[in-house]
């Protein structure tokens, strides 16, 4: 269903919502986003148990739980609003997409199972300095070495990247370009010759790393030379995925600084019971209400398979990501002065507002793509 | 819904209208056999030519004429708030006097609530209506009335009291157009069009009998016919599909939808046409503008996300649960779409939108669109009203402090031209 939820799904969301309200309360997101790893491997654990986080689109050939992209979303709606710091969408949103859209039939049995159960975590290494997010861009170069691949080059801004355990790559053969060439590896995070450093990143939430890899081991997934593919269709569900964090975080953002408003005194009452504040609140709404719209029916499309996904996936992630842009600077103004302080919480999710505004690609680049579909 | 219930008056209306419908009658004629029968309108009162039925049978009826492609009973325009405000508020005389004309469509109505004094604010109603005489005598002006011209009957809302508060003062009148004491002239629009009128009151009568309700519950009266007006909204256009269906009462029916939806023919460009602006992007090549395809994209985006959100709200009705905010949004974001239509037709059509008519893009269609998009963000509730719509009644933020519901109207600053 493209456009309403079913009571299960509706229950799981509302189990969900409380959990995270309760084990990613601001004060425990402010204590691990201050950590290098950014998350402890021990209450993730427990997390992803209790609920099977990581296990729910896996199929259950591979372990997982056999639910599909509308869950996944519900999931990373609710994380984007609770801001939990865990690294699941670079473990669920990312490198086990990649997995399941290039691995051959026994690599997903061998690398999804460890992963559905939450005793590894994994990331997607794509971007290099430069920053894009096309897989033309891939200058890392694989060349075949014994049995395997050694991998030279530089992959940044991956996320969770300095403390991932598995990490797929995406590089190049030796004097391939553009989309031709390009393969899937996997590298242990603890592999020789892989210096991993974790930048400094505007939104303390979420940690990007910088990987150097000096002839580092690697095993190739699935076909050589057709990752481009596959890297696309991750690449769209990544985005569908991360416009749902994005509603998440949005609507966390209206919903805070709706009941500010109704509190702050000026003037002699409310300051909710101005006009100028009250258009604001209402525009918000629509803002959040239209994004919202356009994830869950991106989350729906994949699970219906879609023709139309790709045009589809960049609607979804280019009207999250003004959406989400535009609650967080209205959240900010509506709380006025205290709005601008570290103590208060508003910035936490301003923060992951912008970083999603970016991350896979920012607006203007997914209307393009999206056009790319629709102008002829 | 009780499905014996319902397939009982499938059976009895399936039975009644292979008796009687007949595609040589005349529209008129037909209609007062549906009156009579009561399957015109099957949910209204049996002493009133409806059957009792609960509304949630209505489509089970409709489904049967729709076999039969029967003709039922005037649905357009103004009359059927006019039957709905009677139903609820009005004497045995106004509906032994009104409702079967209604249904026939023998009757044209208009409403006469907005003044050029008040337009969101419409208690603040300042025509005046004076007892004099035994009999009400009206004075002042109403604006952007549809059909004004040709309607019988307009029903009134006017001030009988302004040393009470403002929405305690009003009286609701039904008002016999056809009378030396009012005057009808359209109002021409920035588009061009006259679709709405201007009406003039100079010592025009009221009878006594004609007050709908208590002199000061004009408000409350005048609140079920809003009511109605925003229900009915959306199924503008549903009505307005002539069949090509051939007999007697098929040509009669096309000449009343004909006359009925004149008023509306620029009503799709006021809504941006986005279904054109692929085409005309493509058609000009400034489809290959990087900073067009931008502006396009936005808005593909903006109205897609709309039209799903819209379903979210039809989703959520249909499966019976409680509406979410997503609901009461339509309005304030069909403005923000035609608007931004309105811009990137104006990009794509370069100095072909300094043009208009037969000279104009489209043979005037898209001239057309940029002077008639004003009006979307204005008509049945500004984006401002809406707004303050959302922010109280979804948002529930307080209301601002009130300045005028608390003293007698008479002291209330208002606008010169309402003097």
């Amino acid at each position: 269903m493209r456009f309403s939820f079913t009571s299960e799904q509706e229950e799981f969301r509302t189990m969900l919502r409380r959990l995270l309200d309760a084990r990613s309360p601001a004060t425990e997101v402010r204590r691990l986003m201050a950590t290098d790893s950014g998350w402890e491997r021990a209450g993730w654990q427990k997390l992803n148990r209790e609920l099977g986080l990581t296990a729910i689109h896996v199929p259950e050939a591979y372990g997982g739980q056999g639910f599909g992209f509308s869950e996944l979303g519900i999931v990373l709606e609710e994380m984007g609003r609770s801001l939990l710091c865990a690294p699941f969408f670079s473990t669920a949103a990312l490198a086990t997409n990649a997995i399941l859209n290039a691995g051959t039939d026994d690599q997903k049995k061998a690398l999804l199972p460890p992963i559905a159960a939450g005793d590894i975590t994994a990331t997607l290494a794509f971007s290099e300095d430069d920053g894009r997010n096309d897989a033309a861009g891939v200058t890392m170069v694989a060349t075949p070495s014994g049995s395997g691949h050694r991998l030279t080059g530089v992959k940044s801004f991956v996320l969770d990247g300095h403390t991932a355990d598995l990490i797929v790559v995406l590089a190049r053969s030796p004097g391939s370009s553009g989309e031709s060439g390009l393969s899937f590896y996997t590298v242990a995070g603890n592999a020789q010759g892989l210096q991993r450093r974790r930048l400094k990143t505007m939104d303390e939430t979420r940690k990007l790393a910088r990987l150097q890899f000096d002839g580092v081991e690697a095993q190739l997934l699935g076909e050589a030379g057709a990752a481009a593919a596959p890297f696309a269709r991750t690449m769209q569900q990544a985005a569908i995925l991360l416009a749902n964090e994005l509603v998440g975080c949005a609507e966390k953002l209206r919903e805070s600084s709706l009941d500010y408003a109704k509190m702050r005194m000026q003037f002699g009452r409310s300051i909710a019971s101005f006009q100028a504040t009250k258009h604001k609140a209402a525009d918000m709404l629509v803002d959040v209400e239209l994004a919202k719209s356009a994830a869950y029916y991106a989350a729906a499309a994949l699970d219906d398979g879609d023709d139309d996904l790709p045009a589809i996936a960049s609607l979804a992630k280019a009207c999250a990501a003004e959406a989400g842009l535009q609650t967080a600077i209205h959240a900010v103004q509506l709380h006025g002065g205290i709005g601008f302080t570290w103590d208060n919480d508003t910035h936490l999710w301003f923060k992951r507002a912008k970083s999603s505004e970016v991350l896979l690609g920012d607006a203007n680049y997914h209307r393009e793509l999206m056009m790319q579909r629709w102008a002829n | 819904m009780d499905e014996s219930l319902a397939n009982t008056v499938r059976a009895e209306a399936r039975a009644w209208l292979e008796a009687n419908w007949n595609p040589e009658l005349g529209l008129v004629e037909w209609r007062n056999k549906l009156a009579d029968s009561g399957w015109g309108v099957p949910h209204w009162p049996k002493q009133w030519y409806g059957r009792d039925l609960p509304v949630a049978l209505v489509p089970v009826v409709e489904e049967e004429f729709a076999r039969l492609g029967a003709v039922g009973v005037a649905k357009a325009g103004i009359r059927t708030l006019a039957a709905a405000t009677i139903l609820a508020h009005g004497t045995d005389f106004h509906k032994e006097k009104y409702l079967r004309r209604i249904l026939t469509g023998e009757d044209t109505w208009c409403q006469l609530f907005s003044e050029p004094g008040s337009g969101s604010d419409l208690a603040g109603a300042v025509t005046r209506a004076d007892f004099k005489g035994n009999k009400w005598v009206i004075n002042g002006q109403k604006v952007w009335t549809t059909s004004a011209h040709r309607a019988q009957w307009g029903l009134l809302l006017a001030r009988a009291n302004w040393d009470v508060a403002k929405h305690k003062g009003l009286a609701y009148f039904i008002l016999d157009m056809k009378q030396p004491g009012v005057q009808v002239h359209p109002l021409r629009q920035m588009n061009g069009h006259a679709s709405f009128n201007q009406v003039f009151f100079t010592d025009a009568i009221v009878e006594p009998e004609f007050l709908m309700a208590e002199v000061g519950d004009g408000w409350k009266v005048a609140t079920t016919t809003l009511m109605h007006e925003r229900r009915g909204a959306d199924g503008l256009r549903s009505w307005a599909t002539a069949t090509n269906l051939k007999g007697r009462i098929y040509d009669e029916e096309r000449a009343e939808v004909a006359t009925t939806m004149e008023p509306y023919k620029w009503y799709p460009q006021r809504a941006g046409r986005v279904d054109l602006v692929l085409e005309r992007a493509r058609a000009t090549g400034k489809i290959n503008d990087p900073v067009v395809r931008q502006e396009i994209a936005k808005l593909l985006i903006m109205s897609k996300a709309a039209e799903w959100t819209a379903r979210r709200a039809r989703a959520a009705q249909e499966q019976g649960r409680p509406q979410g905010p997503e609901g009461s949004l339509g309005k304030l974001v069909a403005s923000h779409v035609a608007r931004a239509a309105a811009r990137i037709h104006t990009h794509i059509s370069g100095a072909d939108a300094l043009l208009s008519g037969e000279d104009g893009p489209m043979n005037g269609v898209i001239p057309e669109i940029l002077v008639s998009v004003p009006a979307v963000s204005i008509a049945g509730g500004t984006d401002e009203i809406q707004r303050n719509i959302i922010a109280e009644r979804v948002l529930r933020m307080p209301k601002e402090p009130s300045v005028d519901t608390d003293k007698p109207f008479r002291d209330v600053p208002r606008n010169i031209v309402s003097t």
